[in-house]
């Protein structure tokens, strides 16, 4: 059986962003890609989605005060 | 200009050869001054290492004292001896590497590996710390060397500075190894293997980690001191290099002497002892050198280190001028945004005036003024500073001129900073305008002692007066009490009005009071109210609705009991505030209304009418409240707590009828009878329900005493208000103090192993006397029993408190040194100022500021939803 770690209450969700996107992002915020914070290529969520060294995930978390909150991580090795 | 920007800082071990070429002399005599008291040539007050004292110049660049800065001598060492701050390096190079050949105990790729690990977190900007350890646990196990196939010996590094070979394990047969040996070993290591145990060889070479030479700070770093009996007083750091010296020399003669191997070896380790300690005179496992009066050495590392170490006792925390620190005091009278100066402050602290065309006259003035905002220097435009005495006053105002500065005396309405230690959050340090006033006290207005959580027990602040027109601009933009109003912790208000100023409310609007034309004047006194209605009699409401702006707001107010079903404006308790257009029309002023922390009515005009309104309103709503507080008068004694006969009769029969029920809990417990709660053990049941017993025992009689002190009572009316004290402190004071405890538990230990508290009960009696039951009240007067058990009660209290504070002092510590480096953006990202990394996409995650949102909540959605329909006039 296959249990998607995203399934999980826990888990917030983790998106890869397209090329288009992290242009966008990086643009909107000013910032080089290492500026953002980071998580590891390790990371079982990441292995998950698929995403390679480089790439900036998009996690989306229900946050206390807002609704959602949105956060951006770039894949380390 | 710009200043010359620094890129980056690296830091390298200092080799033999830069010490000796750094150096201006070696130094060879213990000997500091001979006898006619001029510094010894090759000594370690020798001239050439610069001066400090006033008539001599230095031998090395010809400077006076002040002009020179000094210059390194260095001592040349008989025997090398261990650097204690890299003794840990050294223990794991002598362990990691090949006792013959030198090469690291690792194959290549292994050791590749491992820098490429340490490269890639250098470049990350992370520790790796982690891998240098990986290195020494692998080198560790290393029996045979990879390069050369010789056997390794397990090397034993003893703290501080000591270094054995483990000859044979079994019969612990030892070896030691001395400086020499290990330099020598040291210097076997080739520059490509350094990498890996996470040493640069362009900064360091590992033999240098061994000293031969030891720098010698220049005499501006240890000046000496003279003393009044004109004694000179030598500072520790050269106390320890006299000693280095003297044994060193000793060493030499003895060695050319040819002494025993013994006695050298002794030397040796008196020197390492020495230079150990010259580094560091806190390491564990040796004697702290000692002054010869018994106080410790304070040496290189104890500058450093610590409270009042040069990091953070002289670089991140200084002293400065412009200051005044003094004792406080309340005045109700001034405004909550100025502070009372003493007369003898003002005439200390200075403001300075920049001339210009335009304000050149008044500057003449002040100069040629005779008394108090008088001017005290000025400063010409090339910078020389002039007193002003009464001399020469005349000629400085004549040749005054655009361009020069007057500095004159802090007088009324100056700004200043003031502030109260500890400083925990941003209303720590506030705005405020001077008033100069007579007697010693600095006076501020009893409403703003809750952002300072001032009291007047002997509290002293801090006073800062701004010396730039820019420091003063912001100060009274953004640093201004008012400003502070609102408290970034809650969103709510955190100046209003505090014990009196709530009683004094409470007095004047409870019910319909009414009261004549006279007494309305007394009360409106000191209050900014031009206009009131012609009446022959006023109700406190109306007298309140004079100084409150244009809002319209309903709410309960703290005395509401909180009834099942509100009847909101038909409320008996007159607990149901109904605020119209300006106008109190119903309900009771009290804590809820214009309180710190809760003050709704100074929350609402803060949000409607700014700042300034809101600063007037809390002025007028203290003075209003001082003025009703003083005509009407408010007292409490000791009589105030008396409770009528029949009242104590009834209290003394609940507690009796609790104790009986307690003894029938016991007696059920110990027949075995009685059921355990869900998830507890019957020992657990039995004292919760105990403790519940007595707690409704005590409860209950605070009802009874409540009862019959009235509402009209001093204590009763402080603690509905929410002006001061509670009802459970009427309670312990009337009634009964009720049960003590000792970490949530009744009273339970005692002498070791005799199962009671105190030698007065029997073993095991679990009754509520016997386990910290305190049936009296504090008016009644407490048994002597009683009286041990509140104590230890009582001392919980205290050293919660003491452990609590000290605890938080150090986190807060933690928290700001760790976030100091994080803003706000404008676009709402939190970013790191250095490197620009988002620490957050959102401060918050809603972006929204505390200080402006409602209690926390980005918007208050109630409100807006009441305006939409109407129900309240914007």
């Amino acid at each position: 059986m296959k249990v998607s770690l995203q399934d999980h209450v826990l888990v917030p969700k983790h998106e890869i962003l397209k090329e288009s996107e992290v242009e966008e992002l990086l643009k909107l915020l000013g910032v080089s890609k290492e500026q953002l914070p980071k998580i590891k290529a390790m990371d079982p969520i990441v292995k998950e989605i698929g995403a390679k060294p480089g790439d900036i995930v998009k996690i989306t978390r229900k946050s206390h005060t807002a609704e959602f909150s949105v956060f951006y991580r770039l894949v380390v090795e | 200009m710009f200043p010359k920007k620094i890129s980056a800082i690296k830091f390298e071990v200092l080799s033999p050869q830069e010490v000796r070429r750094m150096s201006v002399t070696k130094l060879v005599t213990p000997e500091t001054y001979d006898d006619d008291g001029f510094p010894v040539e090759g000594g370690l007050m020798d001239t050439r290492l610069g001066v400090i004292d006033p008539g001599l110049k230095c031998k090395t660049c010809g400077g006076k004292a002040g002009e020179c800065s000094g210059h390194f001598g260095h001592i040349e060492l008989a025997a090398p001896v261990i650097h204690v701050g890299y003794a840990k390096i050294i223990a794991r190079l002598l362990t990691g590497t090949c006792r013959e050949c030198g090469r690291i105990l690792l194959k290549d790729e292994r050791r590749d590996k491992f820098i490429r690990e340490i490269e890639r977190l250098k470049s990350l900007g992370q520790s790796y710390e982690e891998v240098l350890k990986e290195v020494f646990r692998l080198t560790k196990a290393v029996k045979k060397c990879p390069h050369c196939g010789a056997e390794q010996l397990e090397i034993k590094f003893e703290k501080p500075t000591s270094f054995f070979e483990v000859i044979d394990p079994e019969v612990k047969e030892e070896e030691k190894l001395t400086p020499k040996d290990v330099r020598e070993r040291l210097e076997k290591i080739p520059n490509e293997d350094l990498l890996a145990f996470g040493l640069d060889p362009k900064a360091v070479r590992p033999e240098w980690l061994v000293l031969t030479v030891l720098p010698v700070p220049p005499v501006t770093v240890r000046p000496s001191i003279i003393l009044e009996t004109g004694q000179r007083s030598e500072d520790d750091l050269t106390h320890k290099l006299v000693d280095i010296i003297r044994i060193n020399q000793r060493f030499i003669e003895n060695r050319e002497a040819g002494a025993p191997q013994q006695i050298l070896e002794d030397l040796w380790e008196l020197l390492q002892y020495h230079v150990t300690t010259y580094l560091d005179n806190e390491v564990s496992g040796i004697p702290p050198a000692r002054h010869r009066s018994g106080r410790p050495l304070k040496t290189l590392a104890q500058r450093l280190k610590g409270k009042d170490g040069r990091f953070r006792g002289s670089l991140s925390g200084k002293r400065v001028n412009f200051s005044a620190r003094t004792v406080i005091s309340p005045d109700p009278c001034i405004s909550i945004s100025e502070v009372g100066v003493p007369e003898e402050i003002a005439r200390e602290l200075t403001v300075p005036i920049f001339v210009t065309p335009n304000n050149i006259e008044i500057a003449k003035q002040i100069i040629l003024r005779g008394e108090h905002p008088k001017a005290s220097y000025v400063v010409r435009a090339d910078g020389k500073k002039i007193r002003i005495i009464d001399t020469n006053k005349e000629e400085l105002a004549e040749k005054l001129e655009p361009g020069w500065i007057v500095e004159r005396e802090l007088t009324d309405g100056d700004i200043v900073l003031f502030n109260r230690q500890p400083s925990l959050h941003r209303m720590s340090i506030m705005a405020h305008y001077v008033r100069v006033l007579p007697y010693k006290t600095f006076r501020l207005n009893p409403a703003v002692c809750p952002p300072y959580n001032a009291d007047f027990d002997g509290d002293e602040m801090n006073l800062h007066v701004p010396q730039s027109l820019e420091a003063q601009a912001e100060a009274k933009m953004l640093m201004a009490v008012q400003e502070h109003i609102l408290s970034p912790r809650f969103g709510g208000p955190i100046i209003g009005g505090i014990h009196d100023h709530v009683t004094g409310l409470y007095l004047l609007t409870r019910g319909n009071k009414e009261f004549s034309k006279e007494e309305a004047l007394e009360f409106l006194r000191s209050v900014d109210v031009s206009e009131i209605p012609a009446k022959d009699k006023y109700t406190g409401k109306e007298i309140f609705s004079l100084i409150l702006p244009k809002i319209s707001i309903k709410f309960k107010a703290e005395v509401c009991q909180g009834c099942e079903v509100c009847k909101e404006e038909n409320c008996e308790n007159d607990a149901y505030v109904v605020v119209e257009n300006g106008q109190l029309l119903k309900g009771t002023i009290d804590e809820k209304a214009v309180g710190a922390f809760k003050g709704i009515i100074i929350d609402e005009i803060m949000r409607k009418f700014g700042a300034m309104a809101t600063k007037k309103f809390i002025d007028d709503m203290t003075k209003l409240a001082i003025g009703v507080i003083s005509r009407l008068g408010f007292t409490i004694g000791i009589d105030d707590e008396d409770i009528p006969r029949e009242a104590a009769q009834q209290i003394e029969e609940t507690i009796a009828e609790a104790e009986k029920r307690v003894e029938e809990l016991i007696k059920a417990y110990r027949e075995g009878n009685l059921e355990p709660m869900p998830g507890r053990s019957i020992e657990e049941t039995l004292e919760l329900r105990i403790m519940q017993e007595l707690g409704r025992a005590r409860d209950r009689a605070g009802k009874i005493a409540g009862r019959y002190l009235g509402m009209d009572n001093s204590a009763v009316i402080m603690a509905v208000s929410g002006a001061r004290g509670s009802m459970l402190n009427l309670t312990q004071m009337a009634a009964c103090i009720g049960q003590q405890s000792v970490r949530g538990e009744r009273l339970t230990r005692g002498y070791a192993y005799t199962h009671r508290t105190t030698s007065h009960f029997k073993p095991h009696d679990l009754g509520a006397k016997a386990r910290g039951f305190v049936r009296n009240s504090y008016k009644s007067g407490l048994s002597p029993i009683e009286f041990f058990f509140h104590a230890a009660g009582g001392r919980e209290g205290l050293v919660d408190t003491a452990v609590r504070t000290s605890q938080s002092g150090y986190l807060q510590r933690r928290m700001i040194n760790a976030l100091q480096d994080l803003k706000v953006e404008y676009d709402g990202t939190v970013r790191e100022q250095t490197s620009g990394v988002i620490v957050q996409f959102k401060y918050g995650e809603d972006g929204v500021d505390p200080r402006k949102s409602f209690r926390g909540k980005a918007v208050d959605v109630k409100r807006i939803i009441k305006e939409v329909l109407g129900e309240v006039k914007e």
